[in-house]
């Protein structure tokens, strides 16, 4: 097995000399059944959605209540133990990772919907409760909450807290920092702090603001309150083929330019096209090389003008085919396509990255032109499944982990995308987090003084830094694997800047 | 002294670079009367104007802070965009960012903050850093146009904000509803507001009754008037059309209910709490805004005990009042000693010297 080129901070021999000691610890404080250092239970917590790294921890705790939280966290704190803290383990830049020598706080067991108050239009839940089950617990009522994160039936609120979480629909409705109102949460010094509430806005600072995207850096949240939304009167998507991506990506542009704003606006290429299409018939045309889904909510008459302008525009571009949804079914057969293609690209390939860089929308076509022509360069191959109409790019690297340097390569080419990204004035990551993915490309997008701003909030909550360590911030501390030291002097436009 | 004046970042850079007194920030000037007096040297930024870079295809909007809202509202609405979050009127756009400054349209499409991507600064150590992106969706690293957001100018000093845009509606409408009581009223805003017809605005002023807002194509707006008013059970007293209802919610957005009051009180809160609140207080005047949940109230003495004394859940905030006045009450809510003690560290991890607004927002 290869060296992954991430690495894994490494453990502190000390704490590992401790761990019964600290076992024995975690026991008095949370019922022994809460506690798990079996090997072969903690495989189940070794890596998240970023499957390529991996690494079992000093012991997974699963507390029941903030109380039990804010007691591991104190003692924790006490001993200077790392925590890692995981809510279902969907993170796809490796943001539930564990380290050698730090527990992971699990909190699975925070799945309670604690309450729906329809006319203030909010709903209070445990940290753990899904996404989904959130809209389905409103859904009766026509309500729903707003992001949807294509992970959606099994990522925990709490997560979504951590990574600012999107999903298709957050074109029109935003992130997860626009749909929350406040959270409880519990330092790394083991304090309980509530950040706003059944309110809006802040009466100080924007604590809530500052701690959502914080990838589980600055604390644990453990219950979460959440607008929630009516229902639109009407959604209907509309399927438009192009020959080229060139073309769809004008279209996406003009659509945006026309000044509508629609519910989502998705695009696939071909190679995804006809992975999802194989997957699950979701009717997609398969003589084209790009698929734009463009929904539409809102009042009836308004979805039905706009549709109209949609429609337009498209032809205007060289569409070769459009189909507006006939019904609630076929709209939803539209998108499941769309919501299944990271696994039906799964289906053919071994193994795939996933990536999440975010570019101003008039360069998506010459971005994608470039990325095509790294895929040849790199020997890999790629499809395309994304956030169009927002510039949230998704490549997806095709490679086969069993090949030797394959993963390697994948990770380079994953690398030029995302420098790539930076270097037409977009970002790293638009949905998915920095994690431990991303961490050694931060140099690439945030100057030394940047980087030092950012990790001087991170002391604010946590100067011993023990949370979630080796994330977000790039570090040169010696992998863990092999002992072997990894600099990536070519990842970086700041060489000779301290790295945390 | 009034003689410091930067006219671009580097000389910003420069000035708290070097040990020097501490300042008191402003461009326009129109938020010196709120926070805790600052006994400091005025520290101009009005200097920092002008846009930099608008591409109207990306809904985005670059510009240096003490650019006038007015200004850039009258480019955007050439090109038929706007400020989703409806600031009021007479603000530059740093100071609507530094305030968090957001108006009716906020309980729809989101406060101040929400639309904040990213800016250029300079902290109390005089460092130039950057935060957030040009980019409309953008998690990488944290979020930190939000810790700037309503940080009223204590942690930093922007020098270039980016912004999100939204198209502007072809056309609103307004509807008014004669409301006996405040509990009724947000009772009627509640029900609005949880309709699938897309209310952006819901207010309650008792001269007026209750006001809603539909925005949109004009076909729409017109579909949605005739079908809000069975749905809520109840006919408008009234409908504003177009300019008439611009000008309806750009008074309530200047607070005139409460002009002639020297106190004013700005309170968030659960909407379902509004009428309790009000019934605690019992201010001269107020007015109810983001359907319930953002009371003013105008009032000859301060009272903060009352008012704050009121709250359950929420936060309330003085936004006119006198020096002396607010020398000796907390202008803004009160921390519970456990983020106190974040917010100092906060305070000294951007501004160890205290040498940006001090002691405003204590």
């Amino acid at each position: 097995m290869l060296a992954p080129m991430i690495c894994l901070p490494q453990p502190d021999a000390a704490i590992l000399a401790r761990k019964a000691a600290i076992l024995e610890n975690l026991r008095t404080i949370l019922d022994p059944v809460d506690v798990i250092d079996d090997d072969l239970l903690l495989r189940a917590y070794e890596t998240d959605g970023l499957t390529a790294y991996r690494q079992r921890p000093l012991a997974v705790v699963l507390p029941n209540t903030t109380a039990e939280v804010a007691a591991v966290l104190r003692f924790a704190h006490l001993q200077g133990v790392g925590i890692v803290p995981r809510g279902a383990g969907t993170s796809l830049s490796g943001g539930a990772v564990p380290a050698a020598d730090a527990i992971v706080v699990g909190m699975g067991r925070f799945n309670r919907i604690l309450e729906i108050d329809y006319a203030d239009r909010c709903l209070v839940a445990q940290s753990g409760v899904t996404n989904l089950a959130i809209s389905q617990a409103v859904a009766a009522r026509n309500f729903y909450y707003a992001p949807d994160p294509s992970s959606q039936i099994a990522c925990t609120i709490g997560g979504n807290v951590a990574e600012n979480s999107g999903g298709v629909h957050c074109l029109k409705y935003g992130l997860t920092t626009h749909n929350v109102l406040g959270v409880e949460m519990v330092t790394p010094q083991g304090e309980i702090l509530r950040l706003g509430g059944r309110y809006l806005d802040a009466g100080h600072y924007d604590w809530l603001g500052l701690m959502i995207g914080s990838e589980g850096l600055l604390g644990i949240v453990t219950e979460v309150t959440v607008r929630i939304l009516p229902k639109p009167q009407t959604a209907r998507a509309v399927l438009i083929g192009f020959s080229t991506t060139t073309g769809a990506s004008a279209c996406v542009a003009d659509v945006i330019a026309a000044g509508i704003i629609p519910a989502g606006m998705e695009m696939m290429d071909g190679p995804a096209i006809r992975a999802a299409e194989d997957f699950v018939q979701a009717g997609y045309p398969l003589d084209v090389e790009a698929l734009l889904i463009v929904e539409l909510d809102g009042p009836q008459a308004e979805v039905d003008e706009l549709l109209a302008q949609v429609t337009g525009i498209a032809n205007r571009h060289g569409a070769t085919s459009c189909r507006v949804s006939a019904d609630e079914a076929e709209r939803l057969r539209f998108w499941a396509g769309r919501k299944a293609a990271f696994p039906a690209v799964g289906r053919i390939s071994p193994d795939y990255l996933c990536m999440d860089g975010s570019i101003p929308r008039h360069q998506l076509a010459a971005v994608l032109q470039s990325i095509a022509e790294l895929s040849v360069r790199h020997g890999l191959r790629v499809a395309n499944v994304f956030h169009a109409g927002d510039g949230n790019l998704h490549p997806l690297i095709l490679y086969d982990a069993n090949r030797a340097g394959e993963l390697d390569r994948a990770e380079a080419f994953g690398n030029d995308i995302l420098r790539l990204c930076v270097d037409v004035g977009g970002v790293l990551t638009g949905e998915h987090g920095v994690g431990l993915e991303k961490r050694d490309l931060m140099t690439y997008q945030f100057t030394p003084t940047d980087l030092t701003v950012q990790h001087r909030i991170k002391q604010v909550f946590d100067p011993q830094l023990r949370f979630n360590p080796g994330k977000v911030f790039p570090t040169l501390s010696r992998c863990s694997e092999q002992g072997r030291e990894h600099v990536h002097a070519d990842s970086s436009r700041h060489a000779g800047l301290p790295r945390f | 002294m009034d003689g410091f004046r930067p006219h671009n970042e580097a000389e910003l850079v420069q000035l708290l670079r070097a040990p020097g007194p501490a300042f008191e920030l402003a461009a326009g000037g129109s938020k010196r009367g709120v926070g805790r007096p600052v006994d400091a040297p005025l520290l101009d930024l009005s200097g920092l104007t002008g846009i930099i870079d608008y591409a109207p295809g990306e809904l985005v909007l670059t510009a240096r802070p003490a650019t006038p809202l007015a200004q850039i509202e009258a480019m955007l609405g050439a090109r038929r965009q706007r400020l989703g979050f409806e600031p009021p009127a007479g603000q530059t756009l740093g100071g609507v960012l530094m305030a968090n400054s957001s108006g009716s349209r906020r309980i729809s499409a989101g406060s101040a903050r929400d639309h904040f991507l990213g800016f250029r600064a300079v902290n109390g150590r005089g460092e130039a850093f950057v935060g957030g992106g040009r980019v409309v969706k953008n998690v990488t690293g944290f979020d930190l146009p939000k810790a700037l957001a309503g940080s009223w100018g204590t942690l930093a000093a922007l020098t270039e904000v980016t912004v999100r845009l939204v198209p502007a509606a072809e056309t609103e409408s307004t509807l008014l509803f004669d409301c006996a009581g405040v509990a009724a009223a947000v009772d009627l805003c509640s029900q609005a507001l949880g309709s699938m017809f897309e209310v952006s605005a819901a207010a309650y002023l008792p001269v007026h009754g209750v006001a809603l807002r539909l925005e949109g194509l004009a076909a729409s707006v017109q579909s949605r008037i005739a079908g809000l008013m069975p749905a809520l059970g109840r006919s408008a007293q009234s409908l504003l059309q177009a300019a008439d209802s611009a000008l309806f919610w750009r008074r309530i957005g200047a607070l005139e209910a409460l002009a002639d009051l020297p106190v004013i009180w700005r309170l968030s809160v659960p909407p379902r709490e509004a009428a309790r609140v009000l019934d605690a207080i019992e201010p001269e005047a107020f007015q109810l805004d983001w359907g319930g949940g953002l009371i003013c109230l105008g009032a000859r003495r301060v009272d903060a005990a009352r008012v704050r004394g009121a709250l359950r859940g929420g936060h309330a905030t003085l936004i006119r009042a006198s020096a002396a006045e607010r020398r000796a009450n907390a202008v803004f809510e009160p921390l519970p000693p456990a983020l106190a003690a974040i917010a100092g560290r906060l305070k000294a991890a951007f501004d160890p010297d205290n040498r940006l607004n001090p002691g405003r927002m204590d």
